[in-house]
């Protein structure tokens, strides 16, 4: 029986399909892959908003949203409904074309990158040889679009938002692919099937996930840190600083462009924590060994998700947003060095033999120049008392 | 005919043409990215699935936003107020279509191209990077000693700022140093 | 299966679509522009060959394809590069009106 609720998802599309006629049936196998991505997506991002809103309440000593539904739980069905509802306003001075399509390039890549991912046991839309691969190029698409979103509006804070965007998404890809490198070298695949399979089994109590090696561990942090900057999250939201220029690239979009441009934030976002868990956190293989078989696969999988989500709703929670040159400096003389250090970590725990010396060379070599850097960082910065300029 | 191949055949063709003739530099930016997305397609159709991805990768992820940030900084991004083709665009149109009526004549005629396609291969990463590793590592070597030089250069052109002309322009504008008697 | 010919005849025709922009139009961007099609055209051509040539698991093709792409990226830097150093010199990218060679 736990078998039959592990592929129950798998064992119903192959029943739909099998109703219809050969010739239709890979058509009718990827539109079910297609809608129940998208469905099981939306309604994540609506319980996501209304976490979000309420841990972010919380965390600030507020109620946070509690007028719609019990404990205000239904405010995503009526924000949804006010944005579809809402007035499109398009800027006099807009290029319309390339306006109206910077959302569905924003969206659209997002979705495809969903699409790799393994959702629980052969629950994988497309199971690519070179996954990985395309999750980074279809990434790559959005990029674009947030330039075309900041271009065609014509407004200086919006062309200034873009730049800022595109500046730190640059930046912070590099640190995210080469993070994810040393996953890919030690399991010899670009294949997101291959590399969750390559985290089955358990060390003792511990799960054989990546993240429990000194390698994995300083590679999930790197990539975590610099997939929070991808997905213009705080503190890295600087793109969209409120404070400085209004909303960044989006700042003239309203209505459902509006809530294309939020939902595509969002998607970003579970995307690249499907990702993360996928290459770090044993995809979807249980925690303990006991619970192996207990609940169905997709069920961690989701779990794990819910759990990075809390994480980056924390960190929006607690953190300060960094200044530009902070960012850049934290990208280029942190990520990306200790990136490439990683890499030869990655590369010494492959070839030395099993046991102690192997973990205590790894995680020296990856501790050492964490603190070097980190100090290396810190240093320059002369504390002083504050002296006002122009405020006296 | 393949209705796919048609189609993306026909977006690549269409977009490339207007990412050399439209007004606005950033219209043509970004139908440049459309057709590196059709090509990337057409890659995926021919069975080469690593090159589509790394296609896209690199084109739109870095070429064009490379040129989209050059055009920003030449302020290109408003239509410029004269015509936008040089003064021999004749002869350049010419060379074009009597280099595509050769290239089209010579294929048309080659006998090569009837041969039917072999069996379809699936190359796997793994091949393709076992290959990288051994029997082509020095041109991969080549290639990445040739980006790290290519890289600086870029950068030290590009930043070849004002303070640097503004020195040499104030040592002209200096009188001589007068040469010391020895 | 679309025969050989299709992919050389839509390759001949997005190089000779990348040779009319390099030299008809006035702004060096849109030249670069140009030669990243000839190099694309290319590069369709060596992917068409590959597949319908007599050896296709020797991924030769494939391979060169992943090593021009590289080269196109480090043009297209040094490219850009110039022609903002240029456009700083001159202020303007319109190649009608870089005519000196005296920096």
């Amino acid at each position: 029986m736990p078998e039959t609720l592990d592929q129950i998802f798998v064992l119903l599309k192959h029943w739909i399909v099998a109703h219809f006629p050969a010739a239709l049936q890979p058509l009718v196998s990827a539109l079910l892959s297609i809608s129940a991505i998208i469905l099981a997506f939306a309604l994540l991002f609506a319980i996501a908003t209304i976490l979000e809103r309420k841990g972010l309440g919380r965390i600030q000593n507020r109620y946070g949203p509690n007028r719609v539904g019990p404990y205000g739980f239904f405010q995503p069905v009526a924000d949804g409904l006010k944005m579809l509802i809402k007035e499109d306003i398009v800027p006099g001075g807009a290029d319309r074309v390339v306006h109206f399509l910077a959302p569905i390039a924003l969206v659209v890549p997002v979705l495809l990158a969903f699409s790799v991912l393994p959702y629980g046991r052969n629950m994988a839309p497309i199971d690519l040889d070179a996954g990985i691969v395309f999750f980074f190029a279809v990434g790559a698409g959005t990029e674009l679009a947030v330039f075309m979103a900041g271009w065609s509006s014509r407004n200086k804070y919006s062309l200034l938002g873009a730049m800022r965007a595109i500046g730190q998404m640059i930046s912070y890809e590099i640190p995210l692919i080469l993070s994810s490198i040393t996953v890919i070298m030690l399991t010899g695949s670009l294949r997101p099937v291959d590399i969750v399979e390559a985290q089955a089994g358990y060390w003792g109590g511990l799960p054989a996930w990546h993240v429990f090696t000194p390698w994995g561990l300083a590679g999930f942090v790197l990539f975590l840190i610099a997939a929070t900057a991808e997905s213009n999250r705080a503190p890295f939201d600087l793109p969209e600083g409120e404070s400085e220029i209004i909303a960044g690239y989006f700042i003239e979009y309203s209505g459902f462009k509006f809530a294309l441009f939020f939902m595509g934030e969002y998607f970003g976002m579970f995307a690249i924590s499907g990702l993360a868990i996928t290459l770090f956190l044993g995809g979807w293989h249980a925690p303990l060994s006991f619970f192996e078989g207990a609940m169905p696969s997709y069920v961690w999988f989701f779990a794990k998700l819910f759990g990075i989500l809390a994480l980056f709703i924390w960190l929006r929670g607690t953190l300060p947003r960094l200044r530009m040159d902070q960012l850049m400096n934290f990208a280029w003389k942190f990520m990306l060095p200790m990136a490439l250090i990683n890499i030869g970590a990655a590369g010494l725990w492959r070839f030395l033999p099993n046991g102690a010396t192997r973990w205590l060379v790894c995680s020296l070599l990856v501790f050492g120049p964490f603190v070097a850097l980190g100090r290396g960082l810190a240093a320059k910065r002369h504390w002083k008392p504050r002296t006002y300029r122009f405020a006296e | 005919m393949d209705p796919v191949f048609c189609i993306l055949a026909l977006v690549t063709a269409a977009s490339a043409i207007a990412a050399v003739s439209l007004r606005r530099l950033v219209h043509c930016a970004l139908c440049l990215v459309v057709t590196f997305v059709g090509l990337a397609a057409l890659y995926l159709q021919l069975n080469a699935q690593f090159v589509g991805f790394a296609q896209i990768l690199v084109y739109v992820g870095a070429v064009a936003i490379l040129i989209v940030f050059a055009i920003l900084l030449t302020r290109g991004s408003d239509s410029p107020p004269q015509s936008i083709f040089s003064s021999s665009w004749v002869v350049g149109v010419g060379v074009a279509v009597l280099a595509f009526g050769a290239l089209a004549f010579s294929v048309w005629t080659s006998s090569v191209i009837y041969r039917p396609a072999p069996p379809a291969p699936q190359p796997t990463v793994r091949e393709l990077g076992e290959q990288l590793m051994t029997q082509y590592v020095l041109p991969l070597e080549v290639i990445g000693l040739l980006l790290t030089a290519a890289l600086i250069g870029a950068v030290i052109i590009a930043m070849r700022e004002g303070p640097a002309r503004h020195k040499s322009e104030s040592i002209a504008h200096r009188p001589l140093p007068i040469p010391h008697p020895k | 299966m679309t025969p050989l010919h299709h992919y050389l005849i839509l390759s001949a025709l997005l190089f000779c679509i990348g040779l009319a922009g390099a030299l008809t139009r006035r702004n060096a961007i849109i030249v670069l522009i140009g030669v990243e099609l000839m190099l694309n055209a290319a590069n369709l051509n060596f992917i068409a060959f590959w597949r319908y040539g007599p050896h296709p698991e020797a991924a030769t093709g494939i391979l060169f394809v992943l090593f021009s792409i590289g080269i196109a990226a480090a043009e297209a830097a040094v490219g850009l590069a110039l022609i903002i150093a240029i456009y700083r010199h001159y202020k303007t990218t319109n190649l009608d009106q870089i005519d000196s060679m005296k920096g």
